[in-house]
């Protein structure tokens, strides 16, 4: 099977018009702003001293997760990666409890159990990633695998990093994938830093041209353009849905920030980070769709009045009861299968 | 009520879960067409075809994580590993991923691990090992061990409807040693000790394939009234039985057919020497295998593996004390 290699941004932009309207453009932006100002609060709280044990934001990278979960639909199953808040927030999380997952407290997804992005709300079909990755596309392939084998027309999204692709769960996950013909969609998110590692010691041949040995599709997306993302994670998802089997998306994107709260980035250089600035997913979104005449500054002052009130309750949200640390190691019930998410894109209503 | 053999008694748990149940699915290497390397799963895909009783590539890690994926969407995979040795290369899996996930988000993996495990038939250090106590150590997991065809059965029925990840270890050495009435059609097996038999003057409390070689050590000990409690459920642990056996015997032998250190066995001396002291009339004694892999060499691995000569004078030394 040939690995398609789509140039970065390559009529992605137009191509994606086609299947957004005007209301599902600005929904990405406002996922992506809305990533942005909660981490950057999430941040400041931290600073604060109110985010114990470290922070890692995905300033830079809000288009990857936003662009790739909102081509999903309700019934499609997600394991999202710590620097895709905004695939959290398309699926319906709500800010406040976001902001009480990363502060610890009892109304966060996790009531304190794991913190910062370690967290995926079962209700909304998603399953929170744990450190050791890319653990979750072996999840995900496995989803697939169910939905497969009943005969269901769905689909599982991952994501992980360019560093991810050094460890042998992607080689079985891929592997998994293109042998048993699943329906996943695999987001590697390349942001050229694996903490402090660049890419040129993680791999000798770029990991898209992987999928093609593993039997599948393979494309490289600009992971800073979010209406590519979408047109590339809403054409895996047909793809997958039609049984064509699995597609790898490249994100090519940049991490502005370091690994985590901690660390300066001395080891990236400036010019680097300047080149990568000029590309900022966000800007880019707002400058799209301030040329069609939305209003673009009424709408970050709507997200910024959600966010302070998302920051005003989670403040005022109890830390969890100590006496419980002990509880829910084991399921006493039923077990329940993961619920639907929310789908937002227009395309599904 | 049929006689079966404990790998007769897996095979007819399997069976009547994939009839019963549409959401149970066999995953595993080499099990499908060929029936699995012990046989265990022969002749299933006649019956239940490759999509249920699936081949999976050679991917210890993979089964296990893409069975917690099909779990949180509805299915109940009972994944195996050819040997338990190898779920040292699916341990991230299912002690990160699948151990956690119900503590983190509130999510149950119900999902089987059937580990063929235990020596004593020259398979070396790779296909020899009782790793149970690595997932004792692990939040998380249950982990059961039958020592009988009818609680091979029941307590692979049981596994299979437990919400959570459960590894079920079953011993290899007993697939056709043991034989036993088992009852028809689906039963549950509680996660509780059973009393193997019962005595006043020492208990031995051993699982798995331990439990054989403590009935046979002490079935004519000098006259002495030797009880066996055979503890079924490592995770839980069943504390009372526990307690109730040295609280009635005093006198305490605990078997592992495991490395020595911090093995099963060791977390019930812990739990005695915490909870049941007051009712000791001596030490604690331990036979387990001393902390070295399992040779391959048979007179090697004789040496090595707790057999009934050192149980039995374990058990004398206990009683003239």
């Amino acid at each position: 099977m040939a690995t398609h290699m789509a140039e970065p941004a390559a009529g992605g932009a137009d191509a994606a018009v086609e299947h957004l309207t005007a209301e599902d453009r600005v929904w990405l932006l406002r996922a992506m702003l809305m990533m942005r100002g909660l981490e950057e609060r999430a941040m400041s709280l931290y600073r604060q001293g109110r985010v114990p044990g470290s922070f890692y934001d995905g300033y830079g990278q809000e288009a990857v997760s936003a662009g790739a979960a909102f081509a999903m639909g309700p019934q499609d199953r997600l394991c999202i990666l710590h620097r895709d808040l905004a695939a959290h927030l398309i699926r319906g999380v709500t800010p406040s409890r976001i902001l009480s997952q990363y502060m610890g407290r009892a109304a966060g997804i996790t009531a304190g159990r794991d913190g910062n992005v370690h967290f995926g709300d079962r209700n909304l079909g998603c399953v929170g990633m744990v450190s050791m990755l890319p653990d979750m596309m072996l999840v995900a392939a496995g989803m697939a695998m169910a939905f497969k084998l009943r005969g269901e027309r769905r689909c599982a999204m991952t994501w992980f990093g360019d560093g991810s692709t050094s460890r042998g769960d992607f080689h079985e996950a891929m592997n998994w994938a293109g042998v048993q013909k699943l329906p996943v969609v695999f987001v590697l998110e390349n942001n050229q830093y694996a903490y402090s590692t660049p890419v040129d010691k993680q791999y000798a041949v770029d990991p898209v041209e992987r999928a093609a040995a593993y039997g599948f599709v393979g494309v490289t997306v600009d992971g800073n353009d979010v209406e590519a993302m979408f047109d590339a994670a809403r054409a895996a998802r047909e793809r997958a849905l039609a049984g064509d089997g699995p597609t790898l998306i490249e994100a090519v994107t940049m991490r502005m920030h370091g690994h985590a709260a901690h660390d300066d980035m001395k080891y990236v250089p400036k010019e680097q980070v300047e080149e990568w600035r000029k590309r900022d997913p966000i800007e880019r979104q707002e400058e799209r769709l301030r040329a069609v005449g939305v209003d673009i500054d009424a709408l970050r002052a709507s997200v910024k009045a959600e966010i302070d009130a998302a920051a005003e309750e989670a403040l005022a949200g109890p830390m969890p009861d100590p006496g419980t640390a002990t509880d829910g190691v084991f399921c006493t019930g039923e077990a329940e299968p993961l619920g639907d998410g929310q789908a937002p894109w227009s395309g599904f209503h | 009520m049929p006689t079966l053999t404990y790998l007769q008694a897996i095979s007819a748990a399997l069976r009547d879960e994939l009839r019963a149940d549409q959401r149970v699915l066999l995953m595993g290497e080499d099990i499908g067409v060929f029936g699995g390397a012990f046989k265990v799963t022969d002749g299933f895909v006649e019956e239940f075809g490759t999509d249920r009783v699936m081949d999976t590539p050679l991917a210890e890690s993979g089964i296990i994580g893409t069975a917690i994926g099909a779990a949180v969407v509805g299915m109940r995979p009972v994944c195996e590993m050819q040997f338990s040795d190898f779920i040292s290369c699916g341990f991230d899996q299912l002690v990160n991923v699948a151990g956690k996930m119900h503590y983190r988000q509130g999510l149950a993996v119900p999902i089987t691990v059937r580990l063929p495990s235990g020596g004593g038939f020259s398979g070396g250090p790779f296909h020899s090992q009782n790793p149970e106590a690595w997932f004792m150590h692990s939040p998380g997991i249950k982990v059961v061990a039958p020592s009988t065809a009818e609680d091979a059965k029941g307590l692979l029925h049981s596994a299979i409807h437990d919400p959570n990840p459960v590894c079920y270890m079953e011993h290899k050495h007993l697939y056709r040693r043991v034989k036993g009435e088992v009852p028809s059609g689906v039963f549950e097996t509680p996660f509780t000790a059973r009393v193997a038999r019962p005595g006043s003057d020492l208990v031995v409390i051993a699982y798995g394939a331990m439990v054989s070689v403590a009935l046979e050590a002490t079935e004519d000990l000098d006259g002495a009234a030797v009880e066996v409690l055979d503890l079924r459920s490592l995770v839980p642990l069943d504390e009372e039985a526990i307690l109730d056996a040295v609280q009635r015997c005093s006198k305490v032998v605990i078997v592992d057919e495991a490395n020595a250190t911090c093995a099963a066995g060791a977390q019930v001396a812990a739990l005695i020497a915490e909870k049941g002291f007051e009712s000791l009339d001596g030490p604690v004694v331990r036979v387990a295998t001393p902390d070295v892999p399992i040779p391959f060499s048979p007179p090697l691995e004789q040496a090595v593996l707790p057999g009934v000569d050192r149980v039995r004078e374990a058990c004398r030394e206990l009683l003239a004390y």
